[in-house]
């Protein structure tokens, strides 16, 4: 039913059950929100987005208060005002105010609405309530100093990753976001996804930086260094720079690289087209020799971690593929080097992506298929962007760039491994192929694109049958599947997961914010990146069949074995 | 940190107590919403809830460790330190305040090596305080287990204590 009320003046009809805040945003109307995170947290703690009631007592939090018929509402009297900066200025009163050796300045909800709010003083002083820094992850960093204990990193954990690595311990001024018996991140169930540092209003929580080795290796002639970039990576970049969210970079990022002084800049997109040769390949011989089905893709290493912590009686169903990046290391350190003639030794990899936990991947002990360390650093879109405004570079005027053989030239396939069911999507277009000989004439896959959180399809392939496949993107959704799994209940042949919401194109190490809307429009740039390439099947990438003959031999070979695949860890789940 | 010093038949005991927990959890198998109720069981049965506990009764409810600590660390109820054999409370509510029940407390910390929510290394004391126990006539007062003790002077606290084994 639809209800009306008036905000600021303004009449406005909503559905009801709408907040207030969402009813003025159809008003036009801005309400300022701190602690509030669309499609994920509404707890009206922060205090900040309170609103004037016409004949209520007190001011009411308007994420959590609902719009009801009539009400007339005032959100910029001079009360909602000084209650407003009230709130924020006992925020600020418990800040360390390091804005400006901060990762996060101008990247802040606290800076920003202290700005907007016209905050010149905070009237409050006394102890504060502190906190550590964690450093411990390789992943995430944790400066409890900075917290504003507005829960949503404990939310996101919880309730779309179901880990809960996080939780509010303690109260009043002892309250602080930690694991229990506040042990470091690093140890316990962490899966390093890096959703708490998309969330993270302020500097608490962030990627653990590693531009300043990057830098180091860039600048000693001994070392030569490579770079490659994910495929969402090239989906988000340019927001940094101030494009609208989905207007695809691929070039200018590729050239960026360049300029930054990387010696060869390769695409983990090359490497994702392996990837299908080898994970399909390892697929249909499942299928063909009864191994163990469903079988679950292994490019996430979010996911990896997660069920090594919650599910490692299931270890058995993981595709034995490393990520794509990881592959490339291992090939370049090897096959590269060989033909380039270059000590892998000297050989530094820096992989540029959508991803925290892929920091925490490649420090992985067993991660050495190369007789070297794969990949050295991994940076994210967020870092990667530091560099380029840190080297000057004018990324809008950039022309486009290219990347360098052998390991840069990818297909459609690859490209769409960034956006949830695109890793499937890319699989079943080879599978299909090489099982029936036949060509695939109509390649996408639209039963398992999109934001649902668990998509299913079957598709029929001569001479097998019915392949059933499902894709669950978020490790809630994921847990879901692995549930079913357990009971019996579900029946896959195939099974995609992404840890995060999204896929890669909503990762842990992307520009925020991330939502539903942004993540939609950057996958569709990579939809249409894959639309426009030449090649769409990852098969039919000259470069991959030339690393097969030139080096590889065949997918699942004995090279492949020990530089492409890799073996997991069972975990505790504390 | 003081649960690695204490003695060894304590542990013992507590051992013992365990099949009595996983009772406790059978009966709310993967019902996170009992969560404190299971608790307060816990706590009942130990007089503390060991991190074994805590564990336990995660995987049992299917709730997150961390977040089973912060339900206990939220309530002044729950205790992750073992409790002695002897509550001391001391009261700092308005009237006892007021006539340096403050004083007495930075003397039984100071004593008894301990912070208020702390336990002695040999298990003889728990030490807490208590919000007005009814005895603001006789203020500053304390509790020694059932005993209340009034009008209480620093220099005398020890006396008191040391009378309970």
């Amino acid at each position: 039913m639809m209800i009306s009320l008036t905000i600021d003046g303004r009449t406005v009809e909503v559905e009801e059950g709408t907040s207030i805040l969402d009813a003025a945003k159809q008003a036009n109307v801005h309400i300022p929100t701190l602690c509030y995170l669309p499609e994920v947290q509404a707890i009206g703690a922060c205090r900040v987005c309170l609103v004037e009631v016409e004949g209520n007592r007190t001011l009411q939090a308007a994420c959590v208060s609902p719009a009801s018929k009539g009400q007339v509402i005032y959100t910029n009297t001079d009360r909602v005002r000084k209650a407003r900066r009230f709130s924020v200025e006992m925020l600020l009163s418990n800040h360390p105010f390091e804005c400006l050796t901060c990762a996060k300045n101008l990247n802040c909800d606290l800076q920003t609405l202290a700005y907007e709010l016209g905050i010149r003083e905070v009237h409050f002083t006394g102890e504060k309530s502190g906190g550590r820094i964690d450093e411990s992850s390789p992943s995430i960093r944790r400066d409890q100093n900075k917290c504003i204990l507005c829960r949503r990193c404990v939310t996101v954990c919880q309730e779309i990753q179901s880990v809960t690595a996080l939780y509010l311990q303690g109260r009043g001024f002892e309250a602080r976001v930690e694991p229990a018996f506040d042990r470091d991140i690093n140890d316990v169930a962490c899966t390093n996804c890096g959703q708490c540092s998309i969330v993270c209003p302020v500097g608490a929580i962030t990627e653990k930086e590693y531009i300043d080795e990057v830098w180091e290796a860039i600048h000693d002639p001994s070392k030569f260094v490579i770079i490659q970039d994910a495929p969402a990576v090239r989906a988000a970049l340019g927001e940094e720079f101030g494009y609208p969210p989905g207007t695809l970079v691929t070039g200018k990022m590729l050239a960026a690289a360049r300029m930054l002084g990387f010696d060869r800049v390769f695409d983990t997109n090359f490497a994702a087209d392996l990837t299908i040769l080898e994970e399909g390949t390892e697929l249909l011989t499942r299928v063909k020799t009864g191994g163990v089905l469903p079988m679950i893709t292994s490019c996430s290493p979010g996911w990896i971690k997660f069920i090594e912590h919650f599910y490692p009686e299931l270890l058995d169903h993981l595709s034995t593929c490393k990520s794509p990046h990881m592959m490339l290391g291992a090939l370049a350190k090897t096959y590269y080097a060989q033909k380039a003639g270059i000590d892998p030794k000297s050989m530094v990899v820096v992989s540029v992506m959508p991803c925290t936990a892929k920091k925490f991947e490649c420090n992985r002990p067993e991660m050495n298929g190369s007789g070297y360390k794969d990949v050295d650093y991994v940076l994210t879109t967020r870092e990667f962007a530091k560099m380029i405004k840190q080297a000057g570079i004018d990324f809008e005027n950039l022309a486009d760039g290219n990347y360098d053989d052998p390991m840069g030239e990818y297909t459609g396939a690859a490209t769409i491994f960034g956006a949830t069911g695109g890793v499937m999507e890319a699989a079943l277009r080879t599978a299909y192929e090489v099982a029936t000989g036949k060509t695939l004439e109509n390649v996408e896959f639209s039963a398992v694109r999109g934001l649902d959180g668990i998509k299913e399809a079957t598709v029929p392939v001569e001479g097998i049958g019915d392949v059933k496949v499902a894709v669950a993107h978020g490790l809630g959704n994921a847990r879901k599947l692995l549930d079913k799994i357990k009971t019996g209940e579900a029946s896959y042949h195939f099974i995609e997961v992404m840890a995060c919401p999204g896929g890669c194109v909503g990762g842990g190490g992307q520009p925020i914010p991330v939502n539903n809307e942004i993540r939609a429009l950057r996958a569709q740039a990579l939809y249409n990146e894959d639309c426009a390439l030449t090649y769409r099947k990852s098969h039919e990438s000259p470069s991959i069949k030339k690393i097969y003959e030139e080096f590889l031999g065949q997918p699942l070979g004995e090279r492949s074995h020990h530089l492409l695949h890799t073996h997991y860890t069972p975990r505790s789940k504390f | 940190m003081s649960q690695e010093k204490q003695c060894h038949c304590a542990e013992i005991q507590e051992e013992e107590l365990y099949p009595r927990l996983e009772e406790v959890i059978k009966e709310h198998k993967g019902k996170g919403e009992d969560l404190i109720m299971v608790l307060h069981k816990a706590q009942n049965l130990f007089g503390y809830l060991p991190r074994k506990a805590q564990e336990l009764v995660a995987e049992g409810l299917n709730v997150s460790l961390n977040e089973v600590y912060g339900v206990i660390t939220f309530y002044n109820f729950f205790s992750t330190v073992p409790q002695g054999r002897n509550s001391v409370k001391i009261c700092l509510g308005t009237a006892c305040y007021v006539r340096g029940s403050q004083e007495v407390l930075d003397k039984a910390q100071k004593e008894l090596g301990i912070k208020v929510g702390g336990t002695t290394e040999d298990r003889r004391y728990s030490l807490d305080v208590v919000r007005c126990i009814g005895a603001c006539g006789l203020a500053p007062a304390m509790l020694v287990n059932d005993d209340v003790y009034g009008r209480v002077k620093s220099p005398h606290l020890l006396d008191i204590i040391e009378k309970y084994e």
